[in-house]
Parts: structure tokens; C-alpha cells; sequence
């Protein structure tokens, strides 16, 4: 490679030419002009984005959560010793939060598929049925708690009831910001249509997981302890 | 039909608030959040001064920080709690707000979406928001400084971290909010992440393959996905923190006599700390230094005039240095107690990860063998973020050996090492950075003799301040420790410590030279054409600085790899990558 060059000074223009997309005015990198085809320079959509987004956000929750659930297999690991755990019967209430939570992921989807299907009255109904049992699991959580504190169960009485107290409000707290996307979905309702509803479909991934999430976290403090 | 203008407007934003406050625009938001950085350094940096100050002359007083920090000091000098503050901030402030704010949110984000040919990220108005949770957690760290700060180093181990108020001065509010901003950290770093990391996948343009992305993107590509999946341990283990100090609960907490009075908490796991700790910690320094990486070998490449030496190996070497990087955080406890079977998997992996360093090392030398180099200002950093990352990994291969680090753990051996890595190399990684790109980003250029001095005098000395702490470190000087005057076996070694802060407040002083360049520079600098480094990606093909929607909302079709410089038989030395005349070399 024998190749001379002059060293590099301010004035001096760029060596070879650039090209840009030709004839394509105003165009936007994977926008397209309204009416076209599924979209972008490599296929992909600003549906696809949201989508993504949203599932990486899922990752970044799921991670949170294993090392919360590290935490708890440790704690109850050096908990066995001394026998200083601390099981104590969970509030019967917490069945009902869970057939809530479990009833608004079903009824979600019933509202994901008529949209999908542009039946957006269906919609609306079944969306807002979601969200009213979405604010049903927030008051059964906050009825748990209650429950147990006036059995004299506190965040602080024992490591069990540490992690009760912990991974529940860490559920409820990403629950509530699910429970926000469904409100803003909601008040926006009528504009949402088959071809244009990227806003319920990534709710919905967050909605789902949250429902996974408990269904997983319930598990854990019904079996290990 | 597709959703179309659902995502960013058309126009250019009007009005000062939306131009340059709340600006959903990449660039300005890489700006600002650089501007953060640079803020956070100068803080960082006077604080390692005044530490300095307090190793070097234990017994000094110093009128000025007297009058600004009364509780600081007392008759004898500088108060031994005051100096763990200052090195706990100052270990947080650069790890976080330098080190995990400039490479990423600085450049990252003002050229990942242009060097792909993007015309924004894929979420502007999430990127927005994690500036200014970014800038909020900043605001309360500094606070946490100035009601009395933590004490517990960086690394806020339990249960000095736990136990609460009786563990010390500042351990009170200082500690609270001192967690509460690495939250808040954690989520504007999770938030910026997932746009990085949904840019990269969804938005390149047309003939922007993966393999075909400068190296930098690869980069950043690589730490957002460290930091997705490591910061959300890093926040739930805050997360326990506050609620073992606020809350009454015992997940890090043992029985504890603190000052004699029994501590309210009993059953809690301090090793527990640390595994969350460092299973984010080991992460997040690969997140300090791969965007450094990055960058080096797409300089080096452009002043040597050739093609980076190994394309796909290089970017393989950074997707296996951040998949490594998950399992060895061990290698920070191995005098925990640990199983020494876990340690020798611990160390065994650490030194894994020397093959693909090693492999990007060989391979920048290997870009440089036979270039025609310009010994510009960018290169230079370039070549002394090689000179050090080779210097501080070197370190590294000591310390990844449970045998050899039982000794060194806890020394200025290690406080050698990670400086010489973070502490500088990644720093020369991002003056490198800003060398490069400033005249892109600014339309001036910064001037190339005060920027040779910078390097001169900011290379010497760093390595004067930080070869030495190996050999303390060997001679066991320990680190977090006020003073060592009193140890009889570190006496002959107090001079070097002097040797030190001299060196430490001499190349602080050096950087005044960078300030003034960079302000004098943006006031009065030459004006920069297009490609004054005559680079071939796909920032040097639009104006500097570039309008608002970058390629002034046209689609940029890319024809050629990101490194061709000296293609035989083509007419320069370098060919851009979106050139469509000359065939494609790969």
C-alpha cells in the first residue's frame, strides 16, 4: 500500500461522494410517506421500535426482580440456622388479587383482539373493564397489607415479612405505572384503530408481564419459605 | 397502512426552551449530557485534590477549605471521616456521572444515530427524560456531599452503609441521598439504554448492515445492553439499602454493636451487598471502557489511514469482553470468605477476559503497523488510551489471581490498576472523543498546540500518579486510609506518596489548558469544514454542526464498510461509506 497522501488540513474537501437516497425528498429513515408499504430502509416500522422498547424494558424489570429473588434465596438460606425466617400464612385476599390480575390480562387481550379486529366498540369495553380490574388488584394488594398489619406483621418483623412487604410493593409500584399506560390508553380510546394501535399493543406486553410477574412472585412466597 | 408521523415533528423546533432545555434532539441532548459530564469531572477532579492533599500533608490546614468545610476539620488538620467522604464522592461522581455519562450519553447519543444514518434515536422524548433524571440524580448527589457525605466508599458496603445513623457523621441524610441518586441514576441509565439498544437494531439505513457499523456503535450497542441488564440489580440492591436504613429490615444487616448500642437489626447478609453490588460493578466498568474501545480503534483507523485490523474480530471482542464481564464479578470478594473453588472460577473467567483484550490490543497495534500516521490531536489520545489500557490490564492479570489478590485486595495496588483503566484510559478515550468530534458538533476547530501540550503534560503525569500506587500497593499500603505516618513499614514510602499529590495537583492544573482550548475554540475557533479528518463514516458527510434532522431529510444509502482508507486503485485515501462509485471493498 504505497498509497501518498497529503496530511488532512481544514480546507480540504471530502475525498470521495456521498449519495443519498435518490428522489426521496422528504423522506425519514423507516417513516416512509404516509401510504406506503410496511416501512423503512430495512423493512422495519415505528411499530416495531415501540415494541422493542417495550420487551427491553420487560428484560430490564425481569433483571431487577432476579436479583430481588437472589436476595430472597440467599436471606433464606442464612436464615435456616437460626430458624429466625419467619413464615407466617399469606392473606386469603391475595387469591382474589390474583384471579383479578389474571381476569384483566384475559379481558386485555379480549380488547387487544377486537381492536386488531377493528371492533373498536368491543374495545373500549373490554379495555375499560381492564383497567377497573387493574385498580380491583391494586385495592386487594393494598387490603393484604392492611390485613397484616393489624395482625402485627410489619416490613420490619421479620425477613419473610421483609420480602412480602418488598417484592409486593415493588410489583405494585411497576403495577401502577401499568395501571397509568391502561388510563392513558383509555382516555384516548377513540382514536385507536386496526391500523393504528401501537400504543394498546405495547401496553399490552407491559400488562401481560405484570400479570406473569405476580402469578411468579405469589408462587414464590407461597412455596419457598 | 403504517403508522407514519407518529414519532418526531417535521420542522425544527422554535423557541430557546425547546431548542436547547427540553430538546427532544439527539444532538442537543448528547450536549448536554457532555456538559454534565464536564461539570461532574471538575467536581471529581477537585475532590481527588483534596485528598491528595490530605495523604501528602495529614497535618496541614488549609485556611479556604476551612471556612467552606467547618465540620471537615478540626485542630489536628483534615478529619479522617472528612477524607472518606471526599473519596466516597469522589469515587461516585466519576464512576457514574463521568464514566457512564460522557461515553454514552455524550457521544452515544449525539452520534449513534448519525453514524448509522438515523435521523434521531428511536425514542426522542424518552431520551429527553433520561437527561434530565440523569441531571436530578446529580443534584442529589451533590447534596448528599453537602449534608455531610457517605463514608463508606463508592462501593457502600454493608453494614457500614445499613446500620444507619450511629455508623458515623454524614451516615444519616448523606447515605439516604447518596442511594437515592444512584436510583435515580439507574433509571435514566435504563431508560437511555433501551433507546440505544432499539436505535441500533431498528433504525440503521439502507446498505448499514450490522457488520458494516463503525466499531463506536458496536460499542455502544454492546454497554447498553450491560447496563439494561446490570443497573436494575444495582437498584433493587439500593432498594434493600433504604429499607434496611429507613425501614427497620434486615436484609444486609447483621447483629451489630455500633459505639456499643446495639443496632435494631439482626440475620442480614453483608456478603449479600456485595454480590448484588458487583454483579452491577463488574459491568459497569465494561460499560466505562468499551465506548472507549470503540472510539480508539475508529481514530487510530482514520490517522493511520488504514482499516481497522480485524473488523469482525474487533466487534466480536466487544460482544465477548460484555458477555464475559457477567461472570466474574467475584473477583472483587475474594477474601470474602468465599468457597475457594468459586474463587478459582471466578479467577479463572477474569483471566478469560484477557483473550479478546488482548485481541483488540494486538489488533490496534496491528491497524497501526505500516499506517501513515498523522500525529494529530484525536490520535494522540488514541495512542495513550492503548498505552494505558495496556498499562492498567496489566494490572488486572495480578489482581484476577485469588493467591496474589488475597495481598493485594484493598491496597493502592488496585487503586493503580482501576485508575490507570477508568481513571484515565477511559478519560483519554473521551478527550480523544471530543478532539475528534468537537469540530462536527461545533463547526470550529480546537486548537492543535494547546491540545499537544494537554496530551504531553496530562500523559506524563498520570502515569506519574498512578504507576507508583503499584508499588505501594506491593509494599501493602492500604487503601481508604487517611494518612500513614503512622505505620512504621510505609515510612520510606511517605515521600512517594508526596511525589503523588504533586503529580496529582500538576496534571489537574494541565487540564486548564483543555478548558481553555475548549472555550476560546467554541468563542473564536477556525471554522471546520465537513471532513476535516478526512474520515470515512457517516458523520463526516453532513454539515458541521449538522441541522436539525441530520441529513437534512434525505436517506443516506451506505455502499461501503466503515474503516476503507488506502483501497488500492481508488483515488484518495479514503473512501466514504456511502460513496456508490467505487466498488465496495467489503
Amino acid at each position: 500500500m504505497a498509497t501518498v497522501t497529503t496530511p488532512a488540513k481544514p480546507g480540504v474537501k471530502s475525498g470521495s461522494k456521498v449519495q443519498s437516497g435518490g428522489g426521496n425528498g422528504n423522506k425519514r429513515n423507516g417513516r416512509g410517506p404516509g401510504g406506503d408499504g410496511p416501512g423503512g430502509p430495512n423493512g422495519r416500522t415505528p411499530q416495531d421500535a415501540y415494541k422493542l422498547g417495550m420487551w427491553l424494558a420487560v428484560g430490564g424489570i425481569t433483571m431487577l426482580f432476579a436479583a430481588l429473588t437472589s436476595a430472597y434465596v440467599v436471606r433464606y438460606g442464612e436464615a435456616q440456622q437460626d430458624r429466625t425466617w419467619g413464615t407466617f400464612g399469606l392473606p386469603h385476599i391475595l387469591w382474589l388479587s390474583t384471579g383479578l390480575l389474571l381476569a384483566s390480562s384475559i379481558t386485555f387481550e379480549f380488547a387487544r383482539r377486537a381492536l386488531k379486529a377493528d371492533n373498536t366498540k368491543s374495545f373500549s369495553q373490554w379495555l375499560l373493564l381492564t383497567t377497573a380490574l387493574g385498580l380491583g388488584f391494586l385495592a386487594s394488594q393494598l387490603a393484604a397489607w392492611q390485613q397484616l398489619v393489624t395482625e402485627k406483621v410489619f416490613v420490619n418483623s421479620n425477613p419473610y415479612s421483609s420480602f412480602f412487604y418488598m417484592l409486593t410493593g415493588t410489583h405494585g409500584i411497576h403495577l401502577i405505572c401499568g395501571i397509568l399506560g391502561l388510563l392513558y390508553v383509555a382516555v384516548r380510546r377513540k382514536r385507536y384503530t386496526a391500523n393504528r394501535r401501537t400504543a394498546v399493543e405495547v401496553t399490552a406486553i407491559y400488562w401481560h408481564f405484570m400479570d406473569g410477574l405476580w402469578i411468579y412472585l405469589f408462587l414464590l412466597l407461597s412455596f419457598w419459605r | 397502512m403504517s403508522e407514519t408521523h407518529a414519532v418526531h415533528h417535521h420542522e425544527p423546533p422554535s423557541g430557546f426552551i425547546r431548542k436547547y432545555i427540553f430538546s427532544i434532539d439527539h444532538k442537543v441532548i448528547g450536549i448536554q449530557y457532555w456538559c454534565l459530564a464536564l461539570a461532574a469531572v471538575i467536581f471529581g477532579m477537585l475532590l481527588s485534590v483534596l485528598m491528595r492533599l490530605r495523604l501528602a500533608w495529614p497535618a496541614a490546614h488549609w485556611s479556604l477549605l476551612e471556612t467552606i468545610f467547618p465540620n471537615g476539620f478540626d485542630t489536628a488538620g483534615m478529619k479522617p471521616e472528612f477524607y472518606l467522604s471526599l473519596l466516597t464522592m469522589h469515587g461516585t461522581i466519576m464512576v457514574f456521572f463521568v464514566l457512564t455519562t460522557a461515553p454514552m450519553g455524550g457521544f452515544g447519543n449525539y452520534f449513534l444515530p448519525i453514524q448509522i444514518g438515523a435521523d434521531d434515536m428511536a425514542f426522542p422524548t424518552l431520551n429527553m427524560l433520561s437527561f434530565w433524571t440523569t441531571l436530578v440524580g446529580f443534584i442529589v448527589m451533590v447534596a448528599a456531599f453537602f449534608v455531610g457525605g457517605p463514608i463508606g466508599g463508592w462501593t457502600g458496603y454493608a453494614p457500614l452503609s445499613s446500620a444507619g445513623v450511629a455508623t458515623g457523621p454524614g451516615q444519616g441524610l448523606g447515605v439516604d441521598l447518596w442511594v437515592t441518586s444512584i436510583a435515580i441514576f439507574c433509571i435514566g441509565s435504563l431508560l437511555g439504554a433501551l433507546n440505544f439498544i432499539t436505535t441500533t437494531l431498528n433504525m440503521r439505513t439502507r446498505g448499514m448492515s450490522l457488520m458494516r457499523m463503525p466499531l463506536t456503535c458496536w460499542s455502544w450497542f454492546t454497554t447498553a445492553i450491560l447496563a439494561l441488564l446490570s443497573f436494575p440489580v444495582l437498584l433493587g440492591a439500593g432498594l434493600l439499602l433504604l429499607l434496611d436504613r429507613n425501614a427497620g429490615t434486615s436484609f444486609f444487616t447483621p447483629s451489630i454493636w455500633v459505639t456499643g448500642n446495639l443496632q435494631p437489626h439482626e440475620g442480614g447478609s453483608p456478603i449479600l451487598w456485595q454480590h448484588l453490588f458487583w454483579f452491577f460493578g463488574h459491568p459497569e466498568v465494561y460499560i466505562a471502557i468499551l465506548p472507549g474501545m470503540g472510539l480508539t480503534s475508529q481514530v487510530l483507523s482514520t490517522f493511520a489511514r488504514k482499516p481497522v485490523f480485524g473488523y469482525r474480530a474487533m466487534a466480536y471482542a466487544i460482544l465477548a469482553i460484555g458477555l464475559l464481564g457477567f461472570f466474574v464479578w467475584g473477583h472483587h470478594m475474594f477474601i470474602s470468605g468465599m468457597n475457594p473453588m468459586t474463587g478459582l472460577v471466578f479467577s479463572l473467567i477474569t483471566l478469560t477476559i484477557g483473550v479478546p483484550s488482548a485481541i483488540k490490543t494486538f489488533n490496534w497495534l496491528g491497524t497501526l503497523w505500516g499506517g501513515k500516521i498523522r500525529f494529530q490531536m484525536p490520535m494522540l489520545f488514541a495512542l495513550g488510551f492503548v498505552s494505558l489500557f495496556v498499562s492498567g490490564g496489566l494490572g488486572g492479570i495480578f489482581l484476577g489471581q485469588t493467591s496474589i489478590d488475597l495481598f493485594l485486595h484493598d491496597t493502592y495496588f488496585v487503586v493503580g490498576h482501576f485508575h490507570l483503566i477508568m481513571g484515565v484510559a477511559a478519560i483519554f478515550g473521551m478527550f480523544a472523543g471530543t478532539y475528534y468530534w468537537f469540530p462536527k458538533m461545533f463547526g470550529k476547530m480546537m486548537n492543535e498546540g494547546l491540545g499537544k501540550i494537554h496530551f504531553i503534560l496530562t500523559f506524563i503525569g498520570v502515569y506519574c500518579i498512578f504507576l507508583p500506587m503499584h508499588l505501594l500497593g506491593m509494599a501493602g499500603q492500604p487503601r481508604r486510609y487517611a494518612e500513614f505516618t503512622q505505620f512504621p513499614y510505609l515510612q520510606h514510602l511517605l515521600s512517594l506518596n508526596v511525589f503523588i499529590s504533586i503529580a496529582a495537583i500538576v496534571t489537574v492544573t494541565a487540564q486548564l489548558i483543555f478548558f481553555v482550548n475548549l472555550i476560546y475554540s467554541l468563542m473564536r475557533g477556525p471554522k471546520a469544514v465537513e471532513n476535516p479528518w478526512e474520515s470515512t463514516t457517516l458523520e463526516w458527510t453532513i454539515p458541521s454542526p449538522p441541522p436539525f434532522d441530520n441529513f437534512g431529510g434525505h436517506m443516506p444509502v451506505v455502499h461501503h464498510g466503515p474503516y476503507e482508507y488506502s483501497v488500492p486503485g481508488a483515488p484518495t485515501d479514503f473512501t466514504m461509506q456511502t460513496d456508490p462509485e467505487i466498488a465496495p471493498a467489503t
